[in-house]
């Protein structure tokens, strides 16, 4: 199975299908469906929106095999920023 | 299982090849971007705070259909750009310019959208002027255009690049830093679109 590795061009579709979801999940929830609470549904939208950008940043910008450092402040920017929005959302 | 079969078992989970997509320097522009839209998110968020009921009533007038295809749009450009950029590294001639070709289609199709909802709010007398909301809105939007367009310009590199039968090492680095810049273009989005037209 390690071979995947190397012959990712299929699961890349498979990325683009689950972000194409996602879209019309958050568009979903963003038309007041779904959860009860606004802020609820502001936040959940918010995490699905920072799940998304990993996936386009670890597959599509193939930031899954790039050197640590890269991926380290790739992954650090999605944690600090997506925390830092949902406080000032809440908090603002 | 006969590969590692030699007592070795360091094989048996092979070790992931480490590659920097791009060089270094356009790692430093796109992550300095992405703070850069990062700080204008969180204010965006402060101001919203300060007039909750004015920025959702406004961000009323906004429909989210248009912003909805434009990320559809968006995502499958990087889609076709991914795919592009690893038939370019398999040394094919014929595929990449036709998947760059269809990214730059989507990204003329998200412009074509972006015009069509400008135009719907500018005749309905909504300016950046109107309020803080729409401020913000003509502002992030607007910033995120020019980086499209400056994306868009990209493409065309790699489409006319991509051509050639010969590519060296250091033309491919600049052709994946490119093909990354796209994908920041698609990430930015991905952010601005709910934070702009859902969160309420």
């Amino acid at each position: 199975m390690g071979g995947l590795r190397s012959v990712p061009g299929d699961r890349v579709g498979a990325v683009w299908v689950v972000l194409v979801a996602a879209t019309l999940l958050s568009f979903w929830l963003g038309t007041d469906h779904g959860l009860g609470s606004a802020e609820a549904r502001g936040v959940l939208i918010l995490v699905v929106a920072f799940v998304k950008i990993r996936f386009v940043g670890r597959y599509f910008m193939e930031l899954r095999t790039a050197p640590t450092p890269l991926r380290v402040l790739f992954e650090g920017w999605c944690l600090a920023v997506c925390l830092a929005l949902i406080a000032f959302y809440l908090l603002g | 299982m006969a590969t590692i079969s030699d007592g070795d078992t360091q094989t048996a989970a092979p070790r992931p090849h480490r590659h920097l997509p791009g060089e270094e320097g356009t790692w430093v522009l796109i992550l300095g971007d992405m703070t850069v839209f990062a700080v204008f998110f969180a204010t965006y968020l402060y101001y919203r705070g300060e007039q909750p009921e004015l920025f959702a009533e406004s961000a009323q007038s906004l429909e989210p259909g248009f912003g909805v295809i434009n990320t559809l749009l968006l995502l499958t450009s990087s889609l076709c750009v991914v795919i592009g950029i690893r038939a370019v590294r398999r040394r094919r001639t014929r595929l990449p310019p036709a998947l760059f070709a269809g990214a730059l289609a989507c990204g003329l199709g998200f412009s074509a959208v972006k015009f069509v909802e400008y135009r719907e709010l500018l005749s309905a007398g909504i300016t950046p002027a109107t309020n803080s909301f729409f401020m913000y809105y003509f502002v992030l939007t607007g910033l995120h255009f020019f980086h499209l367009v400056l994306g868009m310009g990209v493409l065309v590199y790699l489409i006319r690049v991509s051509r050639l039968p010969e590519l060296g090492a250091r033309r491919l680095a600049f052709m994946e830093g490119g093909a990354c810049f796209w994908h920041m273009v698609d990430l930015l989005w991905i952010v601005l679109f709910p934070l702009l037209y859902l969160v309420r």
